[in-house]
């Protein structure tokens, strides 16, 4: 076990033509935390999210993830599903990507792919029903089944994704990450749209995730209850940079944010960035 | 009372606008079309002008117009007889089912003792019938596929119309990998089927390798040229891979007819080799087939052969496609099918995925093409044009995307029955197009639009069509 943090940004910078979108960004995500990522609308919190997971490449700057046994990865070149295959770094979208027309249980046996692409001998072994592969299947099942159980979706494993109520289509995307086994976990906005139980229950999912697994997690979120609940650390983005970071109630009293979220005055906004000596 | 009275006026005056707006339509449709005939006359071109004709087509569709709107559109009480009537007929149907199909049995029967020369023919159908009532639709669709040839033994030409049925589902199975399952729509499948045609008549004739040595190597030639398509338009979608593949298909083609040295152009490919009985050729002489199994010499014999074959061959593509969907990289093509970004997300490679489904649909393509070429003896760039793909990709689509029941039945009914009406020629595009237009107004996608899970937990559900997705690339 290192102590490195799981993921680090230095500098990532993300340009859209004439728009920056992301300006030299650095924070570090510790592992086995919840780290949080807010701010206003298009601060550039997704953009940060498609940057670490390979959508997008960077214009500049290094985003570093580091496993338990010290080997460390170099996000900015990879590509995406390289990412997701060595890197182990899954994700959730803002608005749900599941597989609509595949039944639930079939979306998570999708999200094991390559270890069932191995186990399948790369598909000549499976084509002919050989044991080994049909080991690997039933496992993957008891995966499936498991994460099923947890996100409470067990009694509609075998329907369509895309029948599914928004709030149990929301959870089934997280069960589909989680089969992948990642180490790090970014969820883009997983509370949207959820009533307030459901998104109570979130909470449950997402903290049990971090004690029973060894995943990392990092969350967009704009629902507040969730953030200050559950995140140990959070950062605050306005327009590409970072204004703030620090824990829950940290962030909650600083002005600051306050300022971000609420809009203020140019006055106050100069006074401010004079108080803290920009 | 008078209230009805100007009620059933309204009824009659709407009914009569209607059909003289139609009569007006069918007057600007059919004036040129009917009116007048260009022809010989003396010392030349002439018109000849047809006014009778032409009054009689607009009087029978003043008075069928007429004639609809007034009983139908405007009587609701007719038209709930004819509901009535219709659900009555089927709720008999269901009811005495049982009944019904003893009835079939029973006239099957007769039939044996009044014509006994038909008896291969009724025991194709009463077996059709059992098994389809106890095992289903799909165990019916193969008894009578497999005890076709001994029905039809004494009739060549529907052997020969079968023959191609087969292939065409065969092909039709092979491009549903491409389109069904991963979703890529391809418009240049006929491609595959030249490369494994040519490739079975170029290396038989240059090397004289059996055709059971150069059918695997068809499919690894096509297989190849899948992969060459596949790479260029990875990152195409929906109408740009479409158009892209169009051409991939018209450059082959277009290479076979220009590249005379080596596939001889435009006049083709003769004498081919035809397949033989593992070695034992199938003609009169000693060491022929008929010889060795002591039978009486009878050029069916290779036909019937030949008609296993393609079954076997359409049987081992629907196999492996089956298989395929419940192994990773089957599910992966469903996955790429529905959303190409969580694909990317979950550490799928999009690339292999992709190339996988074009390589794989491509290979059943080169066998199909290397059955063709042996069977039919000669081939040329001639049987290898758009068209062709087009019927192909029809009957994906008719079919039903990703269904192998339904691909089956749309290719029975589209080949067959092309061959069948071809007395009626020039009909035969318009009847086309007719169900074409049926098809999209009932079944808009395809005629099984449903999806059979490939896992389930505790029950096998079939998944409705509105929630699967067609794929835009």
């Amino acid at each position: 076990m290192t102590n490195e943090p799981i993921l680090s940004l230095n500098a990532l910078t993300m340009r859209f033509g004439g728009l920056l979108a992301v300006d030299s960004l650095s924070f570090e995500a510790k592992r086995g935390d919840i780290t949080a990522l807010i701010g206003p609308n298009g601060a550039g919190k997704t953009t940060v999210f498609n940057c670490i997971t390979g959508f997008y490449e960077p214009t500049s700057g290094s985003i570093r993830v580091t496993h338990d046994d010290g080997k460390a990865y170099a996000l900015e070149k990879l590509p995406d599903f390289k990412i997701a295959q060595r890197v182990h770094v899954a994700r959730t979208f803002q608005n749900i990507r599941l597989f609509a027309g595949m039944t639930a249980l079939e979306n998570l046996l999708v999200a094991q792919h390559n270890r069932l692409m191995r186990a399948s001998g790369y598909t000549i072994f499976g084509l002919f029903g050989l044991p080994g592969y049909r080991n690997a299947e039933r496992e993957a099942v008891e995966l499936a089944r498991y994460w099923l159980e947890k996100t409470q979706l067990t009694d509609r494993a075998d329907d369509p994704a895309g029948s599914l109520p928004y709030g149990a289509q929301r959870r089934l995307e997280i069960a589909r990450a989680m089969c992948t086994r990642p180490v790090l976990l970014c969820l883009d906005e997983p509370a949207a749209g959820l009533n307030p139980r459901e998104s109570d229950e979130l909470n449950v999912l997402l903290r049990s995730i971090k004690h029973d697994t060894k995943t990392s997690l990092l969350l967009i979120e704009h629902d507040m209850n969730v953030v200050m609940e559950i995140s140990d650390h959070v950062v605050v983005l306005d327009h590409g940079k970072k204004i703030s970071e620090g824990t829950p109630e940290f962030i909650r009293n600083d002005p600051k944010v306050i300022a971000a979220y609420l809009g203020v005055d140019e006055d106050a906004v100069e006074q401010a960035e004079a108080e803290a000596g920009l | 009372m008078s209230a009805a009275r100007t009620e059933n006026a309204s009824v009659l005056s709407h009914a009569l606008k209607d059909a003289l707006l139609a009569s007006i339509v069918a007057f600007g449709l059919f004036i040129l079309l009917l009116g007048f005939l260009i022809g010989d006359a003396r010392g030349g071109m002439g018109l000849t002008q047809r006014p009778a004709l032409l009054a009689s087509v607009i009087g029978i569709v003043f008075v069928g117009r007429f004639l609809i709107s007034l009983l139908y559109y405007n009587a609701p009480a007719l038209r709930a007889a004819l509901t009535r009537a219709w659900t009555a007929i089927l709720d008999l149907a269901t009811q005495y089912k049982t009944a019904l199909v003893l009835l079939v049995v029973a006239i099957a029967i007769g039939w044996i003792f009044f014509a006994p020369a038909q008896w291969p023919l009724v025991v194709m159908l009463v077996a059709t019938l059992l098994v389809g009532i106890s095992l289903g639709f799909s165990a019916a669709f193969l008894v009578f596929a497999i005890l076709f040839p001994v029905a039809f033994y004494d009739n060549p030409y529907y052997l020969g119309i079968a023959i191609i049925v087969l292939t065409y589902v065969m092909l039709g199975w092979g491009l549903n990998i491409v389109v069904g399952l991963a979703g890529l729509l391809d418009l240049g499948y006929v491609a595959f089927y030249a490369v494994g045609a040519y490739s079975y008549a170029i290396i038989a004739q240059m090397y004289g390798w059996s055709f059971w040595a150069c059918l695997p190597l068809a499919g690894l030639f096509a297989a190849f040229f899948g992969i060459l398509l596949g790479f260029p338009v990875l990152r195409l979608r929906g109408d740009y891979l479409a158009i892209v593949t169009l051409a991939f298909g018209e450059i082959v083609r277009i290479v076979l007819l220009n590249w005379v040295s080596f596939t001889n152009g435009p006049n083709g490919i003769g004498s081919i080799p035809r397949a033989s009985f593992f070695g034992i050729p199938f003609n009169a002489e000693e060491n022929g087939f008929a010889a060795t199994f002591g039978l009486e010499f009878d050029p069916t014999h290779r036909t019937v052969f030949l008609f296993y074959l393609i079954l076997a061959l359409a049987l081992i593509t629907n196999w492996v496609t089956l298989r395929l969907r419940k192994l990773p990289v089957g599910r992966a093509w469903e996955a790429l099918r529905e959303d190409e970004i969580a694909v990317r997300s979950l550490g799928i490679n999009p690339t292999n995925t992709k190339l996988t489904a074009f390589a794989i649909g491509a290979m059943f393509g080169g066998f199909a093409g290397a059955f063709f070429a042996t069977r039919q003896g000669f081939i040329s760039p001639d049987s290898f044009t758009f068209p062709e793909s087009a019927l192909i990709l029809a009957i994906v689509v008719l079919g039903g995307m990703g269904s192998q029941i339904g691909v089956a039945i749309a290719a029975t009914v589209m080949t067959a029955s092309f061959e069948l009406f071809r007395e009626f020629e020039q009909f035969r595009l318009v009847i086309f197009g007719f169900a074409m237009v049926g098809i999209m107004v009932w079944r808009p996608r395809g005629l099984i639009s449903t999806r059979e899970p490939t896992a389930y937990l505790k029950e096998r559900k079939t998944i409705s069509v509105e929630h699967v997705a067609e794929g835009r690339g």
